[in-house]
């Protein structure tokens, strides 16, 4: 799994350098995540402007990441969706789980 | 209506890597359908998805992951059907029994069959000689 980290705002962003998220490389973006929250980094921006497909082990990845993190008080949030890859998430029901934003400075102006 | 026959199969060890190749077996064949009036990204993406679902749970439950393993895909297209076959050699599960997700509380896992039996017309899951196979049918008109 191909991930940029960049703080931003506070914020960690993680920039998703993939096309695909599936069961091959889902595993890799939960324990990524799971590391980042252990280590203290509980604000969490997801960037997923260059993904263009995702399963259901990747929602279950992110959704993974959201629950550690409010555990912890912190927040897990999406930015940059496709249209197909936020279809997933309204057949789920997660868009009412997840903030999602259209961009990066939208999840800024209402997180912090 | 889509009046091409169309037939593909393919075999693959039980490794995940594959599940790209497999995913896009099934984007291809829906932007490449004669005649399809509905809507063909959204089919594509639909065709992927269920192919990657349908695989994974094929490596991962039915054959235990023994590498030596492998997991059989056949597309079909026939009369306006489009006929996916997995083929898995593990214990098999009763279909019936799987739950919907709990929208209200929801888990990590247990959203593949969902959205294959939401994005797809038909689902089946039945014994044939030493194999299960989970047959998902999709109507094209």
């Amino acid at each position: 799994m191909n991930i940029n980290l960049e703080k931003i705002n506070g914020y960690n962003v993680l920039f998703i350098k993939e096309e695909r998220i599936d069961a091959h490389n889902s595993g890799e973006l939960k324990e990524y995540i799971l590391h980042m929250i252990e280590q203290g980094e509980v604000n969490l921006v997801v960037q997923l402007e260059k993904v263009r497909f995702i399963d259901s082990s990747g929602l279950g990845a992110l959704l993974s990441g959201y629950k550690n993190a409010a555990a912890k008080s912190g927040k897990l949030a999406l930015a940059c969706c496709k249209q197909q890859v936020l279809s997933m998430f309204e057949i789920t029901r997660l868009n009412r789980v997840f903030e999602i934003y259209a961009d990066l400075d939208e999840a800024f102006d209402n997180q912090i | 209506m889509c009046t091409s026959v169309l037939q593909v199969e393919v075999i693959i060890p039980t490794q995940t890597k594959y599940l790209d190749l497999i995913g896009s077996i099934g984007e291809h064949i829906a932007k490449e359908l004669d005649d399809f009036s509905g809507d063909r990204e959204a089919l594509a993406y639909h065709l992927n998805l269920v192919l990657t679902e349908a695989t994974t749970n094929a490596i991962k439950h039915g054959n235990y992951d023994d590498p030596k393993d492998t997991v059989r895909i056949a597309i079909n297209i026939h009369n306006n059907e489009l006929i996916i076959k997995v083929y898995d050699h593990g214990q098999g599960f009763d279909l019936e029994k799987v739950p919907l997700p709990d929208f209200d509380n929801p888990k990590e896992c247990g959203m593949g069959l969902f959205f294959i039996r939401t994005l797809m017309d038909t689902v089946s899951y039945s014994r044939q000689g030493d194999s299960n196979v989970l047959k998902i049918v999709k109507y094209l008109n």
